[in-house]
């Protein structure tokens, strides 16, 4: 997606990325972006908290009228209202080191399998 | 307003997914960690003298619509008239044990942008919104971003929100 805004910017077209992943987007390097220190998954706001929503949009636009140069970063004051998830999310420990070893042993065989049988995409479930 | 609250920590609060998902996959058994795209400088438009009250703003998303033609996932524009009720987010690394998407309000901020714009915030936003697939492949990405690129100029849009789930 940062690659995209940079694009865009190279065109002549101002951006703003809202994003949860700051560490992702700075390091790509974007000119502005909105920083909600959320769970991947709804970076423009809690679901059902419209008035959240909207501020997350206002703020969009303030930096991207106010910003004065590139790689500015704008987090919002905005809290989740618990930091479970922060260590929960792609967790590995001792307790799970079997089980993604397994999966990952599962999911390459089942992308081998699918190269031999000449797939290129095995499509989804939904969409 | 509650009174500030000091809550020491040892490690930074803030997560990284590069670290995160460096070391998941390793535990998978994957033994080449993906490189993430990284760059010395950063283009920047300036707003300028743009006056917000007449731009007419487009968004970017990762998510995408329902439906067959969809399932390859190519770059897209699609009508922001009517907002679609849902949208389709499960192929992408998100948090689903922490929250859901059932709410496109929470990473489409359409709705809110029609709002805006009633109110004379800004212009009319653009009459399409434009999904970009989040592949693994900088070069996949880059040939999106031309496409949305030339989408963005034939809807005539002035800024653009780019919103990665």
């Amino acid at each position: 997606m940062s690659l995209v805004a940079r694009h865009l910017e190279e065109a002549g077209i101002p951006t703003v990325v809202i994003g949860s992943a700051q560490d992702i987007v700075e390091t790509c390097g974007v000119s502005r972006m909105i920083f909600v220190d959320y769970p991947l998954g709804n970076p423009c706001g809690k679901p059902g908290d419209t008035a959240e929503q909207r501020f997350v949009a206002e703020e969009a636009l303030r930096l991207l009228t106010t910003a004065v140069g590139p790689r500015m970063t704008y987090r919002l004051p905005l809290e989740w209202g618990s930091d479970d998830w922060r260590p929960n999310y792609m967790h590995v420990g001792a307790d799970n080191l079997a089980d993604l070893q397994a999966a990952g042993e599962a999911r390459r065989a089942s992308q081998a399998a699918a190269r031999e049988a000449g797939v290129t995409w095995q499509g989804d479930d939904e969409g | 307003m509650s009174a500030a609250q000091n809550t020491p920590q040892t490690h930074r609060r803030v997560v990284s997914y590069i670290d995160k998902s460096r070391e998941y996959y390793a535990a998978n058994g994957y033994d080449q960690p993906y490189r993430w795209a990284s760059y010395d400088t950063v283009p920047f438009e300036p707003w300028g003298d743009r006056d917000l009250s007449q731009a007419r703003i487009g968004v970017v998303t990762t998510t995408y619509p329902k439906g067959d033609e969809f399932k390859s996932k190519p770059a897209y524009a699609y009508a922001a008239d009517p907002i679609p009720e849902s949208m389709y987010t499960s192929y992408l690394s998100w948090d689903k044990d922490a929250t859901h998407t059932d709410d496109v309000g929470s990473f489409l901020p359409l709705a809110v942008l029609e709002q805006l714009a009633d109110e004379g915030v800004t212009g009319r936003p653009s009459p399409r919104f434009y999904g970009a697939f989040t592949a693994y492949s900088q070069r996949r990405t880059a040939e999106d971003a031309a496409e949305i690129l030339a989408w963005a100029r034939e809807d005539q849009v002035d800024a653009m929100l780019l919103v990665a789930l």
